[in-house]
């Protein structure tokens, strides 16, 4: 299997990568989903993980934020370990505060917003600044307001997530995700829930984003126009390898698979 | 009948007394109820299986063996232990652990009921465990818990009735005692009964109460309450004229780009292919 | 050790001996709850209002006051009418018991009739059966499909509550234990092997009926 040694080609090469996959195997019960998987996200990249469903490019989000437990490998945040390590040669489980320690630098969108029913907009965003990163409530709540007036929900704040549109609900779920400071964010489908009309709305706080930030992002989607737009690198998921990747442009306009030419005329 | 109520008046105190010991057994019972069903049905949620295991085989033993036979357990067997215990401590305790573990399973499974995605979110925001519990899952699991716990608190009412066979007074007692004084069992049994369904009737309003305040804090109705029903129909006209006018759309631009910065390329893919 | 292994070996055949009037209750009590339970639901729907409102509250009412109470009323209703007053307790004890918990069971097949689609109905309009023929034959076989589950637990829940017979004096399993204790003073024994064979009883019906549950719950 000669695909998965590649390294990034934007932005920055050197240096410790923000996200580190080092022989990384993921089952579920008898089902192989990944399988030495290995690869790096410099710090500030944003990546875009495709291909067709079942290649394991969602498990890689969640694996992440450790939301699944991983089978055989390691994951380096900053380049510490984040759920296990290797200890003379023994690979040993993190303690689970020091695993909730490193997630406080990651945020994730999911696709089907899980924003808390019993929480207004704004107790959902200022929860864990002041519970985890022990901000005050004045400052947090201020800095709630800038996020939802960012993701242009500023006259929302004291709404019930339930009153609230998909495409709201997501901008709320964004801005909680931002109120961490993540350096690294993880958007799993964020736009698959939601009515076509809404979409835009969603892509465009992720693009502005995109553009003032220099978070780290990982992001599955199957908006391919967003993709090419935002991303600088691009990888193709098939069978839990790295089948190819590279900038937009190569993979969109240039496939050198087979397989990555058919599954992207299947989905454009 | 007016000798009946004479004697009706005469016997209130006592009728009173009776009814006293029924409702602290049921307010106390229901208490000790629901502190065992959480310590439990919290345990049989943990991922350690030395809090888990121990706590389901708790549950099932005092789901499996009777009442009657816990009641008896504490009245009887109790002072051959030598641990002396007051018939009404036996009856609360008799209660709470019975009903505690029948309620244990449903505070389980409406933990377990809570969307997973409401785990992983409070995960993705480095939550500690306890502060997840608290803060996310349990207030949703206890609008979930509610209607189940106010079955079961009005069967611990009804379960009251058997410590009338530990020499308790309380209201059971004293409907067979007021059918002696009257001599009349019809009027004894009804003014009785009509008493347990006054208190059921309290307890079940109470219970809706809790549950009306437990889903307005999830910024929903009560399931199916009436406001429900009317949105649910005004939604689903507005869905109708939404899907005519899309359709009618999608007709006549026939698959171009919308402008919704989406592109022409990803026009159709939005919401296509799949998930893991 | 309090403990007595001859006081328990001389219990157990007479905690037997009980125990076959709590299955006799709780088999008789059964199928007269499964049948008016139905009788309970389906006839509701045909009646007119004010009778169908009265029929709910009197359903209410013996659903929520404690059987118990209603053991004892009932025992001394038969025992005030000549004819009725060689009735055996135990007779009285299933006769009210079934009653008791057809209330619940009228339920269960209610949310079961009310979980069959509309389309069900709409389908059977559409091919023109007669209403009974389309309750009998199509909402019927649905609705008991989404119901039998509960009906066996309350089944269970029936038979954990025959020892309220001990309030009319029918020997059934904990009133012999509570007998024999008092009898020999060995009411750790009696008392310990009553809830052992409830414990017995009960635990492996009620995994079988959540078997049948999820069986079930897949179409």
């Amino acid at each position: 299997m000669p695909l998965t040694e590649k390294t990034p080609a934007t932005p920055a090469t050197a240096g410790t990568p923000a996200i580190e996959f080092k022989d990384v195997e993921k089952s579920f019960g008898p089902t192989t989903v990944l399988k030495d998987l290995n690869f790096t996200v410099a710090p500030g990249e944003r990546v875009t993980l495709i291909g067709p469903s079942g290649s394991g490019k969602t498990t890689i989000l969640r694996l992440v934020m450790t939301l699944e437990d991983l089978t055989d490998g390691y994951i380096f945040v900053d380049g510490e370990p984040l759920t296990f390590e290797e200890r003379d040669g023994k690979r040993v489980e993190m303690p689970k505060k020091r695993t909730r320690e490193m997630t406080t630098r990651i945020g994730m969108v999911f696709q089907q917003f899980n924003l808390f029913p019993n929480m207004t907009v704004l107790e959902n965003i200022i929860e864990a600044p002041v519970h985890v990163l022990g901000k005050s409530k004045a400052e947090a709540s201020t800095e709630a307001k800038e996020l939802l007036e960012r993701v242009g929900l500023s006259e929302k704040a004291d709404a019930h997530p339930t009153r609230l549109s998909g495409g709201q609900q997501q901008r709320v779920a964004i801005a909680r995700a931002l109120a961490m400071s993540p350096e690294i964010l993880l958007l799993d489908e964020v736009t698959s829930a939601l009515d076509p009309e809404l979409v835009g709305d969603v892509l465009g706080v992720l693009r502005d984003i995109a553009e003032t930030t220099d978070i780290t992002m990982l992001l599955v989607t199957h908006e391919m126009q967003f993709a090419r737009d935002v991303s600088h690198r691009v990888m193709m998921f098939d069978g839990g390898q790295v089948l190819e990747e590279g900038p937009p442009d190569q993979i969109f306009n240039n496939p050198s698979h087979e397989r990555t030419k058919s599954f992207l005329s299947s989905v454009l | 009948m007016t000798e009946n109520l004479t004697t009706l008046l005469n016997f209130l105190p006592q009728l009173w007394e009776g009814v006293r010991v029924t409702i602290i057994l049921t307010v106390v019972g229901s208490l000790g109820a629901v502190i065992i069903a959480l310590a439990l049905g919290l345990a049989m949620t943990s991922t350690h299986a030395w809090l888990r295991v121990p706590a389901r085989i708790i549950v099932e033993f005092f789901r499996g063996t009777s009442l009657l036979v816990q009641l008896f357990w504490l009245f009887y067997v109790f002072p051959l232990l030598g641990v002396e215990l007051d018939p009404m401590i036996c009856g609360i305790g008799a209660l709470a652990l019975n009903y505690g573990a029948y309620s244990a399973e449903v505070v389980r499974s409406s933990i377990t009921t809570v969307d997973k995605g409401q785990w992983e979110a409070a995960i993705a925001l480095s939550l500690s465990p306890s502060r997840r519990m608290i803060r996310v899952i349990f207030p949703q699991a206890w609008a979930l818990m509610i209607p189940s716990l106010a079955t079961l608190l009005i069967q611990l009412l009804k379960g009251t009735a058997v410590v009338s066979f530990i020499t308790l007074q309380d209201l059971t007692d004293k409907i067979t005692q007021l059918r002696q004084s009257t001599n009349d069992t019809y009027f004894a049994f009804t003014v009785g009964l009509i008493i347990y369904f006054v208190i059921a009737w309290l307890i079940q309003e109470f219970m809706n109460f809790l549950e009306r305040r437990a889903t307005a804090a999830l910024g929903r109705r009560r399931p199916n309450s009436r406001t429900d029903r009317r949105e649910a129909r005004r939604l689903a006209r507005a869905d109708a004229v939404r899907k005519d006018r899309s359709t009618s759309r999608a007709a006549a631009d026939d698959g171009g780009g919308d402008g919704l910065g989406t592109g022409p390329e990803s026009g159709p893919a939005s919401g296509q292919g799949g998930r893991l | 050790m309090i403990w007595n292994w001859e006081f328990a070996a001389e219990a157990l055949p007479i905690l037997l001996r009980g125990f076959v009037n709590t299955l006799i209750a709780t088999v008789v009590g059964t199928i007269i709850a499964t049948v008016l339970g139905l009788i309970l639901a389906v006839a509701i729907r045909g009646l007119p209002r004010w009778i169908n409102w009265i029929v709910r509250l009197l359903v209410a009412f013996v659903r929520n006051t404690p059987l118990v109470v209603q053991l004892i009323f009932v025992y001394y209703i038969f025992a005030g009418i000549p004819g009725l007053v060689d009735v055996p307790a135990l007779v009285i004890g299933f006769i009210v018991i079934g009653i008791h918990y057809s209330t619940y069971m009228s339920e269960s097949y209610r949310a079961g009739i009310d979980s069959v689609p509309p389309g069900q109905f709409e389908a059977a309009t559409a091919l023109s059966l007669p209403p009974v023929r389309t309750f009998t034959a199509v909402v019927l076989p649905q609705a008991l499909r989404a119901t039998i589950p509960s009906l066996g637990n309350y089944a269970v829940a029936m038979f954990k509550d025959t020892p309220f017979l001990f309030a009319i004096s029918v020997v059934e399993l904990v009133t012999s234990a509570q007998q024999f204790g008092a009898a020999k003073f060995a009411y750790t024994e009696a008392f310990t092997l009553a809830g052992i064979i409830f414990l017995v009883a009960s635990y492996p019906t009620s995994l079988l009926i959540q078997r049948l549950d999820r069986r079930l719950a897949t179409y």
